[in-house]
């Protein structure tokens, strides 16, 4: 893949992340950013990646692969985390419409 | 089909969109969040077939790995107390940054032998384009560590240490100039100038550390007032990190999903400095609450000392309620109990409202969130724009441990809050500030709001105070 597509992409995407998040009520400016965050934990892509085997099964770099399981642990925490603790916020949200039923 | 991996991850991409977008409005918020893991979750599969497909994955390394992040991740999640969120969220930005510097650094290890780094990426046959891997890599390994320990420097701001830079005053912004320069040095002599390993790696420790302490330094000065601020920016650093490995190892939903995060930690970073009328730039240079501002007359006359019981009576008497949360009410854990007060004022049909700043709190919407804690209903809390007219027509004002966002003083010239958008609690008939003591907010100014004569000072913890106050409420 060649930088310049990218980078292409890289731009496209804080496009739409300007887009979407234009008007926020404040009541959300939390849940959003950890939500936002538990989706940077992204990474845990990049992380699982690093666990590749290479040449026929055989781990050529030892060093790679703990980084690679630092990296998980990582990313995971922040993911799982994230959108555990982002749902635990917004299930508080209550309107008082709602408090009656 | 080998390739139905991509799609997967294109799908992912749509199921962040759409739950990002859907994150910022009430009533769609905690499906968003619900389908941002979803995606989520489908992009954890993906990867697992790209790897599957490419060779093959280290499953005993990989399963304990997951099993252990999720542990943890789920430990924090539904352990914390919502008054520590600030930090909570501050914590998993840095494991975020970590987590992506460390993706560079495991790539490196995939690719660090004899010759300069960028012959071998160039000879490297899974690379393309050598020269931009080159360049992100050490990017990489910078924002995510710098994300890293500016986060652990803000966590520690959250929790209530107080530090003060090394270097004083302008002689910061060259040491800081320095570090970068120093970083670009590093850089260069990892990619270009090391001809082996073990000079790789020495370059590479270099650039982790000097990454690190130029994380520590930026975060530093930064005043306690402006950590809603360095959150929501830490936040987009967190996504530029994982941007940034998404170029390194070539991965496109790596770097859509980061961009995204980067652009929207941008905009919550940009909401928060207008509610505080400051720039972008004299916040990361340090102002407020630092040091610098000068020990000017803190001495304070007709100070008017109150009761909750004469406070109690106040209430009683009055037909319309403003309550005006602070970071106190969170320290002092008092969300229950300002509800339970309200609810009894409600009950003799006093209208109860809540008056939010949009920087009040360690966090954007961090007393929002305390109040839902506290079943506050948040059509309840009223914002800033809305709620600003109605003081004058507010028989009683309760500020509960809140300084500078109500300081009048921000309506003048010449002062660090000076411009700020505040909330005119002075226009009400009675203002109650519930403060255990006359110290200065974080802008570290005098307040005269509590010398006004129809402004009275209950000096207590906010939790007793109000504990006290709806124990005579419900006597009278």
């Amino acid at each position: 893949m060649s930088f310049e597509i990218i980078f292409f992409v890289f731009v496209l995407g804080a496009f739409i992340g300007f887009e979407v998040i234009t008007k926020v009520p404040p009541t959300l400016h939390t849940p959003l950013m950890s939500g936002s965050n538990a989706i940077s934990g992204v990474t845990i892509v990049g992380a699982i990646i690093c666990l590749r085997l290479f040449e026929g099964g055989s781990p050529v770099g030892m060093v790679a692969h703990v980084l690679g399981f630092l990296a998980v642990v990582c990313a995971m925490v922040n993911v799982i985390g994230g959108f555990m603790v982002t749902d635990r916020m917004l299930a508080m949200f209550k309107s008082k419409t709602k408090k009656k039923d | 089909m080998e390739k139905l991996y991509v799609y997967l991850y294109l799908l992912a991409t749509a199921l962040f969109i759409l739950g990002l977008k859907r994150l910022s409005g009430v009533r769609t918020a905690r499906g968003g969040n619900r389908l941002a893991a979803l995606g989520m979750l489908i992009a954890i599969v993906a990867a697992g077939m790209e790897g599957v497909g490419s060779g093959g994955l280290s499953w005993s390394m990989l399963l304990p790995a997951m099993l252990l992040g999720t542990a943890i991740g789920a430990f924090l999640a539904t352990k914390v107390e919502m008054t520590e969120m600030p930090e909570l969220v501050a914590a998993f930005n840095g494991v975020g940054g970590l987590a992506s510097a460390v993706v560079a650094l495991s790539f490196l290890a995939n690719h660090t032998a004899d010759g300069s780094l960028i012959d071998l990426l160039s000879e490297a046959h899974d690379i393309e384009s050598p020269v931009s891997t080159a360049i992100t890599l050490p990017l990489s390994i910078l924002i995510g560590i710098a994300t890293l320990t500016g986060s652990f420097v803000a966590y520690l701001k959250l929790g209530g240490k107080k530090m003060s830079h090394p270097f004083a005053g302008s002689s910061r912004h060259g040491v800081h100039l320095l570090l970068g320069a120093l970083a670009i040095v590093s850089s260069l002599w990892m990619i270009l100038w090391a001809t082996n390993g073990g000079s790789q790696w020495l370059a590479i420790v270099v650039l982790v550390v000097i990454s690190g302490i130029l994380g520590v330094f930026l975060t530093m000065p930064i005043g306690g007032a402006d950590m809603p601020v360095v959150v929501a920016l830490l936040n987009s650093y967190s996504g530029l990190a994982a941007a940034a490995s998404g170029f390194v190892i070539q991965n496109l939903l790596l770097v859509v999903a980061g961009s995204l995060v980067g652009a929207s930690g941008l905009i919550l970073t940009r909401i928060m400095c207008k509610a505080m009328n400051r720039s972008l730039g004299n916040v990361l240079l340090g102002g407020i609450g630092d040091d610098s501002v000068a020990e000017d007359a803190r001495e304070y006359s007709n100070i008017k000392e109150s009761s909750p019981e004469e406070v109690a009576m106040l209430l009683d008497a009055a037909t319309s309620v403003i309550i005006v949360p602070g970071y106190g009410l969170a320290v002092a854990q008092a969300q229950h109990v300002v509800r339970e007060l309200a609810n009894e004022l409600e009950k003799r049909d006093i209208q109860v409202r809540y008056a939010i700043h949009p920087v009040a709190g360690r966090m954007p919407g961090h007393m929002n969130v305390l109040l839902a804690e506290a079943d506050v209903p948040y059509e309840q809390l009223w914002e800033l724009e809305r709620i600003n007219g109605d003081f004058q027509n507010t028989d009683v004002v309760i500020v509960v441990g809140a300084n500078d966002v109500v300081n009048p003083v921000a309506r003048e010239q010449g002062n660090p809050i000076s411009g700020m958008p505040i909330l005119d609690v002075d226009h009400a008939q009675t203002v109650v500030n519930i403060k255990r003591s006359l110290s200065p907010g974080y802008a570290g100014i005098k307040n005269p709001l509590f010398e006004l004569d129809n402004s009275l000072m209950v000096f207590m913890d906010a939790k007793e105070a109000l504990t006290e106050m709806l124990k005579e409420v419900k006597e009278l």
